[in-house]
């Protein structure tokens, strides 16, 4: 019989772990980093080096003893996404690890930034360092980095009573009562559905109701893929219908038959809600459905698209 | 017509989907600045601002126009804003011309900017209201049911959207200022893409972008640098809900082309315009305009555009620029369509210039295809 293999967890941690002696150069930034300021030194050639390092990495001499403050802000060089962080890292959510160029600096440095979605991060991104409650002089004195604002959500919200009006109040009236009411113009000779009170045309009043078929004619229509709250579902046709009696054409969803299916000429008659659960409300006509009837000839349809 | 008046300076936004660098106000400045610069003036050297966007609903700015004044050095001055929907654009620099025309200012600041990126156009084209029933889903599902109409008056073959949709990108390649640049933009392309509201392609619409453009117009004593004459001005509406409206080619649109025709002398539109910038966001609008504003009869605009008369190196070339098919910061859609022809007839069209482009027409229109503005620019004087 086989032996089961033997394994056991070995924890190798020097107790308290191992001092760092910074010397004075990384010395100096991680005091001023405690301070809540970022410094870089000088090279002999001119240069900022952020973080610091004790010797110039072109030349290999040492840096001069001048410190340059830098930053707080930053430019995103390059990043690489975290999608699940370790226990260790600097955050616990979602992050990127970025290489940041601070503000005076011509070198970059490694930190975190909180971006939120991976989207939000690219090259020349401005970022700004969020500091710990407290500081003790350590890289993480830094918590992370953070965009800058260049955006703010302004919610506007505007909430109105609307009211039909009359001639509205009417043809809904109309609606619930599986009627389509539309007025008739003394002067154009026109009838407009929905019923209005006015000509738009030439201006006159309206006085004359008429009542008219819920069937028509679709003179043209769209197919929607795009979603609508509206509609049931993608896609869905929006079609101008000539109602039999109408003159001006209104726009409804047209049911019961697959989209591509739909024709210009196409006889359709409206589908009614149960009378018991109708209200003043266009949701009464749930769409126009074909009759089966041949199609109209839409180059003969007065009042057109 | 009034006093003559030119167009002595034109400055645009590089267009794209979100212009993040800048508010609002930086905007129109960048657009300002440059049209000023053209013109070798400065912001004292203007009398009156005039600023056209599409409604407020785009932005949530209420009145964007009062915040903007300082961004426009119109304080103490007089500023006004022009609301004509889409076709805002064009009704500004109208209006602004009927200033200097009237003899009212000397040198008129015309800008116009739309920042689409705060909100969503659909969105904001699509509030319902209760009691109402519109169907209606942005401007696409607006504009649809009356390109599938004219397709099957006309009898056009149904590649013809597809052509002017390449030919406005292909356009666009030249120019420095515009959205879509798409390399290598093809046929095949085109008809790949998913239909969004049949007929309508995805590639045969026109993107959302955020954008300003200026102009400077000046009396005929305050002219610097390279003038654009301008010949003709016209706008017209009518009732979206007249019984009988023709909406495939609406008299409004006639009524306006037949005003600005006469007040510069066009017989001919296709023989005698050497270039047009004309409001097309969805690629049949071409034919459909064609047909409308008479360079084509009624049910042969398509042939044009199908033999490559508006292309570029055609007889007509319709939106050298790429058009609105190609850059569309609402707003400005239309004063971009009027800068460009002004730009034609100067000569500083850059890459997508007319060989020897002398009368140039800008078009826009708005709303339910019931706003129109139109102007007639040339090199020479009226």
């Amino acid at each position: 019989m086989p032996s089961e293999d033997l394994a056991a967890t070995h924890v190798l941690e020097f107790p308290g772990g191992y001092t760092r002696t910074t010397g004075p150069v990384i010395g100096r930034f991680l005091t001023e980093l405690r301070d809540r300021r970022l410094v870089g030194v000088r090279t002999a050639g001119g240069r900022v080096l952020v973080p610091p390092l004790e010797y110039d990495p072109d030349t290999g001499e040492p840096v001069t003893d001048e410190y340059v403050e830098v930053g707080p802000a930053g430019t995103v060089e390059s990043w690489a996404w975290v999608s699940s962080p370790r226990p260790g890292h600097p955050l616990d959510r979602p992050f990127a690890w970025a290489l940041i160029r601070l503000d005076g600096a011509d070198t970059a440095l490694v930190h975190a930034v909180d971006a939120g979605d991976p989207k939000a991060v690219q090259p020349g991104m401005r970022v700004r360092p969020r500091w710990r409650a407290e500081t003790s002089g350590h890289i993480t004195d830094i918590a992370c980095f953070q965009p800058e604002v260049t955006r703010i959500v302004a919610p506007v919200r505007a909430e109105y009573r609307v009211t039909p009006g009359k001639a509205l109040t009417r043809f809904l009236e109309g609606v619930r009562d599986g009627v389509f009411l539309g007025g008739r113009c003394p002067r154009c000779v026109k009838v407009y559905v929905p019923y209005r009170i006015s000509c738009p045309s030439c201006g006159t009043l309206i006085d004359e109701e008429v009542q008219v078929a819920d069937t028509g004619t679709i003179t043209t229509f769209a197919i929607n893929n795009l979603p609508d709250p509206r509609a049931p579902q993608v896609p869905f046709v929006s079609a101008y219908i000539l109602l039999d009696g109408a003159d001006t054409p209104m726009i409804a969803l047209v049911g019961d038959v697959p989209a591509q299916e739909v024709r210009q000429g196409m006889r359709v008659r409206a589908v009614w809600a149960p009378p018991e659960e109708r209200t003043l409300s266009m949701d009464n006509v749930r769409w126009f459905a074909p009759t089966g009837e041949p199609d109209a000839d839409p180059s003969e349809l007065e009042g057109g698209a | 017509m009034g006093n003559r008046c030119a167009v002595i300076g034109v400055g645009q936004t590089r267009y794209q989907t979100k212009r993040r660098d800048v508010s609002i106000a930086g905007l129109v400045r960048e657009a300002a600045l440059r049209a000023l610069e053209d013109a070798g003036l400065t912001f004292a050297d203007i009398d009156a601002v005039v600023i056209g966007k599409a409604p407020d609903l785009f932005e949530g700015v209420m009145m964007p126009e009062a915040y903007l004044a300082d961004a426009l050095g119109a304080a103490g001055k007089p500023m006004m804003r022009v609301h004509t929907a889409g076709s805002v654009g064009g009704s500004t620099a109208l209006v602004g011309a009927s200033l200097v025309q009237g003899g009212v200012h000397g040198r008129v600041l015309v800008v116009a900017f739309e920042k689409q990126s705060e909100s969503n156009a659909t969105w904001a084209l699509s509030t319902h209201l209760p009691f109402s029933a519109s169907l209606v889903v942005g401007a696409g599902g607006y504009f649809a049911p009356h390109i599938r109409e004219y397709m099957r008056r006309s009898g056009a073959p149904d590649h013809i959207g597809t052509l002017v949709a390449v030919k406005d990108r292909q356009n666009a390649l030249r120019n420095p200022y515009a959205h879509l640049r798409i390399p290598g933009i093809s046929r095949e392309m085109v008809e790949a893409t998913p239909m969004l509201w049949e007929p309508i392609r995805y590639l045969e619409t026109c993107p959302s972008s955020d954008g300003a453009c200026a102009i400077v117009l000046a009396a005929e004593d305050k002219v610097t640098g390279t003038p654009a004459w301008v010949h003709g001005t016209a706008m017209r509406s009518e009732p979206i809900f007249r019984a009988g409206r023709d909406t495939v080619s609406p008299q409004a649109g006639k009524d306006c082309a037949a005003d600005v025709y006469r007040q510069a002398g066009i017989a001919d539109p296709r023989r005698d315009i050497d270039v047009a910038e004309v409001y097309v966001p969805f690629s049949w609008y071409e034919p459909m305009w064609l047909e409308n504003l008479g360079f084509a009869a009624e049910g042969e605009g398509w042939k044009l555009t199908e033999a490559g008369c508006t292309a570029l190196d055609g007889d007509i070339p319709w939106n050298a620029s790429g058009g609105v098919l190609s850059s569309n910061p609402i707003g400005a859609s239309g004063l971009i369509r009027f800068a460009e022809a002004a730009l034609q007839v100067r000569g500083m069209a850059g890459e997508h210039q007319v060989d020897g482009a002398r009368l140039a027409l800008g078009h826009a229109y708005g709303g339910g295809a019931q706003f129109f503005a139109m102007w007639i620019v040339g090199s020479r004087k009226p």
